[in-house]
């Protein structure tokens, strides 16, 4: 044996068998204590979306008529709504994530991007069971499973990389200012108002489509819509009005992916003084 | 060791010749060359965004919170290793440092072996989660794969005798059972080097002898332990050495019982440093007060006491010029600023001596300490014979000692005294 330096913590550390079981325990014990002692639990978690699916179909589909002409357009509300929800999940649950595990931060030494990953981890769990309730219900609507569906895990992985991105960063400023909160809160609550999540993007004016789909959630929405419930829909290349231009959604992306990481990155060693 | 002009009288580090034979047998485990770590402390935070953009300078100012200051210390494998000092004492940072869990300022850390990521017991238990659960949770904290915190899941739960409340959730445990659980966990661990904060008050009497056997058993196994801890028994029972930590100084290294007394003297009287910016009379062109200081019975500098010791007043005076016969003399203050005590050499035998530049002397005033517990400062002087007796240099307040005693009378002076009763 011989004498190794003692460093500071890291984002990912030296072992990433380590890295990975703290990211799955951590994800594990969230969702548990969140279905803990409770039958229903599962039926309350599905209670969320639904609910405010019940909502909004009653309201945007019913009253105003948004739907008209939609191939099924409730399903489509319904996996929008739970896309976003998860979106939200994620970016959300990584702000607050670094102050809520100080205890740990404080007296454990460990790679710190492991807590912003397990809220990512755990959000995705969520996922997975509500996906199945809504499979269900796209079912009873009659919405019938193609091969296109292989898409949705593409979709899904680049939404997961875009709320982590966006949550590495949210977790490291929250540190810094804790402000962030409330403004991030405003942030997403524009961004459902800003994607198609009640309507459809083909609702919005001819003049306004391409511009409007460069927002990375209305690309995956579009392309979403067109492999699982309408190929007739335009695909995300379509709506944007030309493959190349998808690059701008995708530089989003990941622009934000990687402004997350170096931030998350460059914090990572003083997490546990600054806080 | 001891460093900015701040030494520590008495509080040398001098540990026994048998430990350093072992120690540099057995080779180093842990060494810590010249840490610093310091905090930034805003004279204002900044807490919200708003306020950033309002007052883009505001809190640009900051002190620096020196909380591990120049530490050095090697650690031998094998060795049981206490670091003790008061809150706030740096001693947390310092192990902190050390897990690395925060990153150091200046100075190097080296370990050798693999060294436990945890430095508190249970951590990530979780009250609402059955033991099961937690037991994973923690094991995979500390280091363990998934699949060998469930492999070792049996054996945690026998240590902790645990066996009947398996799925009972936390929360439901006692205070001592959830210890009891931490530590069955922490003694999987495999590393080399554990750090961890008190670590030694769990369970019961029962409990407290099989955790006994075990770190005895990791001491056969040669794993190295750094522990902070309050309680001078366990420090005493368990270290082969310690150190003394007070304001992020290293204060002393030693044999765990001198330690855990000098422990008790900071707490009793509050060690004070000599202050090397006291007041000051007098040119010191003929002569100069080079140091002051208290020194025990057994002839160590010492800066606490315990009350009805024996105690020397010591003052090394330096010529600079010729002189003949020099007056030396000494006063004592208390807490409340009187002056409790002085001699002087005229007291004394007025030859006190010829000196030529160059030379060196030292008074040493020994007399039996019965004064009150208190704070004490001494003011050394040394003046001219003749006329007036004009001070060459007077230091006010040079050298610092805290007097402890189990009780208080309310006296200045507890005079060592009979008490006859007499029925008449």
């Amino acid at each position: 044996m011989s004498l190794s330096a003692v460093g500071a913590p890291s984002a990912i550390g030296s072992d990433l068998r380590r890295f990975w079981n703290l990211t799955w325990v951590l994800a594990m014990t969230t969702w548990k204590l969140r279905f803990y002692g409770s039958v229903l639990g599962y039926f309350w978690s599905l209670a969320r979306p639904f609910m405010l699916f019940g909502v909004i179909y009653l309201v945007f589909v019913e009253f105003a008529n948004l739907g008209a002409g939609v191939p099924h357009f409730a399903v489509y509300i319904l996996m929008a709504l739970v896309l976003f929800q998860y979106f939200g999940e994620i970016t959300t649950g990584c702000l607050g994530s670094l102050a809520a595990r100080e205890g740990l931060l404080r007296k454990v030494q460990f790679p710190r991007l492991v807590i912003p990953l397990s809220v990512a981890l755990t959000a995705l769990f969520n996922l997975g069971m509500t996906l199945v309730a809504v499979l269900v219900f796209a079912l009873a609507s009659k919405v019938y499973p193609t091969w296109s569906w292989l898409q949705l895990p593409v979709i899904i992985a680049i939404l997961t990389l875009w709320a982590v991105g966006l949550g590495m960063l949210l977790s490291a400023l929250y540190i810094r200012f804790r402000d962030i909160q409330p403004i991030w809160d405003v942030a997403v609550q524009a961004l459902f108002y800003a994607s198609p999540v009640l309507y459809v993007g083909t609702l919005v004016p001819a003049s306004f489509q391409h511009p409007y789909h460069a927002n990375p959630l209305a690309a995956l929405f579009a392309q979403m819509r067109h492999a699982m419930l309408d190929p007739d829909s335009p695909t995300a290349w379509e709506a944007i009005g030309g493959a190349e231009r998808l690059l701008i959604p995708a530089a989003i992306v990941l622009f934000s992916f990687a402004i997350g990481w170096v931030v998350f990155k460059h914090d990572a060693p003083r997490i546990a003084e600054n806080l | 060791m001891l460093e900015g002009g701040a030494p520590a009288g008495g509080l040398a580090e001098s540990p026994a010749d048998g430990a350093t034979a072992t120690r540099a047998a057995r080779g180093a485990s842990l060494i810590l060359d010249d840490v610093h770590k310091a905090f930034r402390l805003p004279h204002q935070r900044v807490h919200t965004l708003k306020e950033r953009v309002l007052h883009p300078l505001r809190g640009r100012d900051y002190d620096d919170l020196r909380a591990v200051d120049g530490v050095s210390v090697e650690i031998a494998q094998g060795e049981f290793f206490g670091v003790v000092g008061r809150n706030g004492s740096g001693k947390s940072t310092l192990l902190k440092c050390i897990a690395g869990i925060y990153p150091i300022d200046s100075g190097q850390i080296h370990v050798n072996g693999r060294l436990s990521p945890f430095i508190e017991l249970g951590v990530g238990f979780n009250p609402e989660l059955s033991a099961r659960d937690n037991v994973a949770i923690n094991a995979v904290m500390l280091g363990l794969s998934r699949r060998q915190a469930r492999e070792r899941f049996d054996e945690v739960i026998a240590f902790a005798e645990l066996e009947e409340f398996i799925d009972l959730p936390l929360k439901n445990y006692s205070s001592g059972m959830s210890v009891r659980l931490a530590f069955a966990v922490a003694i999987q661990v495999d590393a080399e080097i554990l750090v961890v904060d008190e670590v030694l008050a769990v369970g019961d009497a029962a409990f407290q002898q099989k955790c006994f056997q075990q770190f005895h058993r990791m001491k056969d196994e040669g794993r190295t332990i750094v522990f902070v801890t309050h309680d001078m028994g366990s420090v005493e029972r368990f270290c082969d050495r310690a150190m003394l930590i007070e304001r992020g100084v290293v204060q002393m290294i030693d044999e765990p019982h001198r330690v855990g007394r000098a422990y008790n003297e900071l707490n009793f009287g509050g060690l004070i440093h000599n202050r090397p910016d006291a007041d000051r009379w007098g040119d010191q062109a003929v002569a100069e007060i080079v140091d002051c200081w208290f020194e025990d019975a057994a002839g160590n500098r010492t800066t606490a006491i315990a009350q009805g010791n024996r105690v020397s007043i010591c003052t090394e005076v330096r010529f600079h010029q010729p002189i003949a016969h020099p007056i030396l003399a000494m006063s004592v203050r208390n807490e409340v600023r009187h002056t409790v005590f002085a001699t002087s050499s005229l007291f004394h035998d007025e030859q006190t001596g010829v000196y030529e530049a160059g030379d060196r002397v030292v008074a040493r005033i020994t007399f039996d300490w019965w004064l009150a517990p208190s704070l004490y400062q001494a003011t050394p002087s040394v003046a001219q014979r003749g006329a007036g007796a004009a001070a060459l240099d007077v230091r006010e307040d040079l050298a610092d000692l805290a007097v402890h005693a189990t009780r208080v009378s309310g006296g200045v002076a507890d005079l060592p005294h009979t008490l006859e009763l007499a029925r008449s």
